[in-house]
């Protein structure tokens, strides 16, 4: 009884077990030979789904319409003006980094100033900012394929008693910004925006403040970890953002966050991130193409949201 | 009188019950209406004249009692009630914005159909429209946003009036002349007159007595959810229907510490758009806000709160709190334990604005549970698993543990059970005596004549202010109701 | 007699289109022509029709992110099996119709976001055009080939195309009844409801009709580039939302206006040409798309503000 009503009130011990599952199907496949490589690599690419998902979790978490769209253009942003700034010289690390989140903090702040000066849904003010991000992009980048610095490519391609750094550093944010929701007054401030608007406000919550600051925090994340896949990936490149627009959704979706609003759960997102991953080798190794792969990455989106529900009935 | 009784009924309803909750809403009412006849309903707020008329148009399930249309008991539902011709104006409008006049018409008319049905709709409610509103000049192709509030209600009231193939036996108009000016209001009067001529009925609801006393041929007062007087209309005079509406002989006496307005007001407005008084507040004065529901106080509360608190920057000391009423709309956040719900708004005074100290939290917590009694085994329960009485006092609490030195309240006490409300008024005394301002907006005459000052409102403006003594049901009910015939 | 909102709203889109094509024609003379008229309007006819199809969902306040993906696959069915066995591709777009409808239904009674379940419904998609067809190729059939690059008199294929679904759509959502009861769910769901009509059905019909019109949508697209694959038409989702806005329709409020939205669809496919034509680096082609996007997003808030004050006054 205890145990289902854990399972209940803890929803991302779902993907937690999915996840095992299907690691367990995929390395009975191989015969158990890629068991290490496989954890190493799911960890790695979860860990960038993991930080973007991280910043779309709290947007999301401010209640029903609040999306942003722009992650992926801020992304290749990110990584290419960082590699460009850098140059390969490895100290200019540090420098890169500060540059790519101040960009998301402008990026940030851009995409609010659009949603409260035109009024208009985020979804279409997060857009347009999208586009003219991405021809920043192009034109900083101008097709050229400027390597990461040597020090800083080592890093984010090496393991750690093997953990992959990179799934390290997604650790680390992920425990920041757990002690942000759970801890700190912030947290509830912008639980209590997703929950409703009108009652945060009427309690004295600066509920304009709180948006702005979600919305620079989710571009933040987005830079950052635009900054880490390009280091990863040995360049920028301007697509290299693309795939992560509507994972940063689904993994927040199927790792419990209420897409309502007001309730967030971060060992979801890595439950999610690592459960698509796998999903996604898996079907590889069973020889099963890309396309059944995004029926069933479809799929289960909408099964989880289906479950999940929409909005609680006592409203 | 006798000459109506022998008409054939439209509606009946006879010993409908409908609780809310704790809260009665209807406690065995009976409302008959006759064919040919406008009956007049009156009654203050919380009397019960929404909760009738809804359950004669079948939006709400009585549960006890019977409604029969055309003296045959039916079953219950908004298809019923639309079958046997009851029309309903609602109070907010119900027109889709987007719409034209006509499509309008031809959602509310769903006979309406085949081809040509744009240029016979038009022709329906130009028709009607010109027979309620000569010379009206709205156009039928014109979308309602475009109209002013006043010919809105006018294509709303003529949409209902308005039969294809059979005209409506009943219509059920709520507060119908809210927005529109004199002139209109007498034509539709007028209107009313001619339709209950014709054999047609009409349950007209208005807090303008002398539309009321001049309209209808029998008019129904209701108070706590019951009929108490039935008579016809010439029985009654302006004085009389006010004493009917209220209850003089229970005119409780009531200790008030003087008058407390010395030195600067904390809290000041300017009257409303330039029309009645102006507000102030004093410190540790308990003020009521008047009147019948929805003619400013909410607005005049949420102005006061919004001008005080910024919407970008946390606040460094809170000066004002806010106590909803609508509870699930506005109040609760429905995700959170009851401890949450409570500390939301005073974090800011011990967490040092950045983590939130779980231990003092927590000590908060069982400290308001103790004083103001959450019924509760644990503070972290859902507040979802309180009953809304129980729930209502944790946005009391909410409040009172800030630091603020006034306290706005929206009508709080709705659907609150007799034994909560008494606890929650001794602590408001107290309070009250330790310096806090109350502002407080109430439709219950009981609490109305707990506060030192009253402010009554009519129409989204104050026009009239009571003090001390002066606070009388009486007269709240008088200034509440009267200058209806200036409008 | 006072000329109505939607005349006004339809304004800024005609304007900003006939303002678009005076400075095509002065930078390119020669477009002034027939073949120059096809060739600037030629893609804006699947573009049109899906637009269209976002504006039905956009009538009932939900949001379509899936229409891109949709439209592709419903190009990718048309070139392979409507192409090689009609029977089947015909059977293939009523089940997908069909499903639009139970979509609209779900997430009315589960009263879910829109954004999320289209999101999901856009992989669902995607991947079945994948599966169709992994690599870019089919072939469009005879009929719609003809359809598309057929020269009437006078004036072009394109522009005759895109006043007929104007006008058809224009009757269907602003005349009929139908149309009537689409966007008095969007106005105020309670009196559709009051008065009795069951707004599941009009949701799911609704639903139904934009996956109609995106269906015509894949097939024009394929009739105009002879071949398919499975991205081909992706970018239509955010180019249908900001069709429907150019076009004068709002988010929410059942306020669309279908005129508009051809219209909006043609501004946003001249928009690609002029901004060609400018001699703009390539680089900040999709940003201009946006800041064009901002531009008529602030002029929009800018005339809604004057109107307001006109009213109050």
């Amino acid at each position: 009884m205890t145990g289902a009503r854990l399972l209940l009130s803890k929803p991302w011990i779902w993907s937690f077990a999915a996840t095992i599952a299907v690691w367990i199907v995929t390395v009975l496949f191989t015969g158990g030979a890629s068991s290490l490589g496989l954890s190493q690599a799911a960890l790695t690419f979860a860990a960038f789904s993991v930080i973007v998902g991280l910043g779309q979790m709290f947007v999301i978490t401010l209640g029903p319409g609040n999306i942003d769209l722009s992650v992926p253009a801020t992304m290749t942003l990110s990584g290419t003006m960082a590699l460009k700034l850098m140059d390969v010289q490895d100290g200019m690390i540090i420098v890169g980094l500060l540059v790519s989140i101040l960009l998301g903090l402008g990026i940030g702040i851009g995409n609010y100033v659009l949603i409260k000066l035109l009024r208009i849904p985020p979804i279409i003010a997060t857009l347009s900012m999208s586009f003219i991000i991405q021809s920043t992009a192009i034109w900083t980048n101008r097709g050229l394929r400027i390597k990461p610095p040597e020090i800083l490519a080592s890093f984010t391609t090496s393991n750690l008693f093997g953990v992959p750094n990179i799934a390290i550093v997604a650790l680390i944010l992920s425990v920041i910004a757990w002690v942000l929701l759970e801890k700190t007054i912030y947290g509830r401030w912008i639980s209590a925006i997703g929950q409703s608007t009108f009652a945060a406000r009427m309690t004295g919550i600066p509920v304009d403040g709180t948006r702005l600051v979600t919305y620079i925090l989710c571009a933040v994340l987005a830079s950052i970890c635009g900054y880490l896949l390009a280091s990863f990936s040995g360049g920028a490149a301007l697509n290299m953002g693309s795939e992560y627009l509507l994972m940063s959704i689904a993994v927040v979706v199927i790792g419990g966050t209420a897409v309502a609003g007001g309730n967030s759960n971060i060992p979801g997102i890595w439950g999610a991130s690592l459960f698509m991953f796998l999903v996604v080798s898996m079907l590889n190794t069973y020889g099963f193409g890309a396309g059944f792969r995004l029926i069933l990455t479809g799929l289960i989106i909408i099964a989880v949201i289906l479950l999940a529900g929409g909005r609680q009935s006592n409203r | 009188m006798n000459e109506v009784t022998t008409r054939p009924e439209v509606v009946a309803a006879r010993g409908i019950k409908v609780t809310f909750g704790a809260v009665k809403a209807l406690d065995g009412a009976d409302l008959v209406i006759h064919a040919g006849e406008c009956v007049g309903l009156v009654g203050h707020n919380g009397a019960g004249k929404s909760t009738i008329v809804n359950a004669i148009n079948g939006g709400l399930t009585p549960h006890a009692g019977e409604i029969s249309y055309g003296g045959i008991r039916a079953q219950h539902g908004i298809s019923t009630a639309r079958a046997n011709g009851v029309r309903c104006v609602f109070q907010e409008l119900s027109l889709c914005p987007n719409l034209t006049v006509n499509e309008n018409a031809r959602i509310m008319h769903a006979e309406l159909a085949g081809w040509n049905w744009r240029s016979r709709a038009g022709a329906l409610v130009e028709l009607q429209l010109q027979e309620i509103f000569p010379n009206h000049g709205i156009d039928c192709d014109s979308t309602i946003d475009d109209l002013s509030i006043a010919e809105r209600q006018m294509v709303e009231i003529a949409v209902s009036f308005a039969g294809l193939n059979q005209k409506p036996k009943l219509v059920i108009l709520d507060e119908p002349t809210s927005s529109l000016d004199a002139g209109l209001a007498a034509q539709l009067m007028a209107y009313i007159r001619r339709f209950v001529g014709e054999g047609g009925s009409v349950l007209l609801i208005s807090h303008i007595l002398g539309e009321i006393l001049s309209t209808s041929d029998r008019i129904v007062v209701m108070k706590d959810g019951r009929v108490v007087a039935d008579r016809s209309a010439s029985e009654f005079s302006k004085r009389s229907l006010v004493e009917a509406m209220g209850n003089v002989a229970r005119e409780k006496e009531w200790q008030r510490a003087g008058d407390k307005r010395n030195g600067a007001p904390v809290l000041a407005m300017p009257a409303r758009r330039g029309q009645g008084l102006a507000f102030e507040a004093h410190r540790g004065e308990m003020i009521g806000l008047a009147g019948l529901g929805g003619h400013g106080q909410t607005e005049t509360l949420l102005d006061l709160y919004l001008s005080r608190n910024s919407n970008w920057w946390p606040a460094r000391r809170k000066e004002i709190a806010f106590v909803a009423g609508d509870r699930s709309l506005n109040g609760i956040f429905p995700l959170w334990s009851i401890l949450k719900n409570l500390s939301i708004a005073s974090l800011g005074d011990f967490s040092a604005r950045t983590i939130v100290d779980r231990d003092r939290e927590g000590a908060l917590g069982n400290g308001w549970k103790k004083r103001i009694e959450i019924r509760t085994p644990d503070m972290e329960n859902r507040i979802l698993s309180l009953s809304g009485g129980n729930q209502q006092k944790v946005l009391f609490a909410r409040a009172l543990a800030t630091s603020a030195r006034i306290v706005l309240m929206d009508d709080p006490m709705r659907g609150v059970d007799v034994g909560t409300k008494q606890e929650v008024y001794d602590i408001l005394r107290l309070e009250a005596a330790g310096g806090r301002t109350f502002i407080w907006y109430s439709t219950e005459m009981d609490e109305i004549r707990l506060c030192d000052r009253v402010y009554v409102f009519r129409e989204g403006a104050i026009v009239a202010e009571l003090a001390g003594d002066e606070i009388t049901e009486k007269n709240v009910l008088e200034a509440s109701f009267s200058g209806g015939e200036a409008a | 007699m006072r000329i109505s909102t939607s005349t006004i709203r339809l304004v800024i889109p005609a304007a900003s289109l006939a303002l678009l094509l005076a400075a095509v024609f002065y930078m390119q003379p020669r477009a002034m022509s027939y073949t120059g008229l096809n060739l600037l309007f030629n893609l804006a006819v699947p573009i049109a029709l899906a637009t269209v199809a976002q504006m039905l969902i956009m009538a009932v306040n939900d949001l379509d992110l899936s229409m891109g993906a949709f439209v592709s696959f419903c190009a990718c069915v048309t070139a392979t099996f409507l192409q090689a066995s009609p029977a089947i591709g015909v059977l293939i777009f009523l089940g997908a119709i069909a499903a639009y409808a139970v979509i609209g239904i779900v997430i009315h009674v589960r009263e879910l976001p829109s954004i999320v379940v289209t999101l999901g419904m856009s992989f669902v998609w995607g991947g079945l055009a994948v599966l169709m067809l992994p690599s870019p190729g089919g072939e469009a059939p005879g009929w719609a080939r003809w359809l598309m690059t057929s020269r009437p008199p006078f004036v072009p294929m394109a522009i005759v195309a895109s006043i007929v679904i104007a006008l058809v759509t224009h009757f269907a959502i602003m005349r009929s009844s139908a149309g009537v009861l689409i966007r008095g769910v969007g106005g105020n769901v309670r009196s559709v409801e009051r008065a009795g009509w069951s707004v599941i059905r009009i949701r799911a019909g609704t639903y139904a009709l934009a996956g109609f019109f995106a269906v015509l949508s894949g097939i024009a697209l394929v009739g105009l580039t002879t071949s398919a694959d499975a991205n081909i038409a992706l970018r239509y989702t955010l180019l249908s939302i900001a069709g429907v806005i150019l076009g004068g329709g709002e988010f929410v409020g059942g306020k669309v206006s279908p005129i508009g939205a051809v219209i909006g669809a043609l501004t946003l496919t001249l928009a690609g040409s002029f901004l060609s034509f400018l001699r703009i680096s390539p680089d900040w082609q999709i940003g201009a798309q946006g800041a064009i996007l901002i531009v008529v997003l602030g002029l929009r808030l800018l005339l809604n503000r004057l109107e307001k004050r006109e009213k109050s006054r």
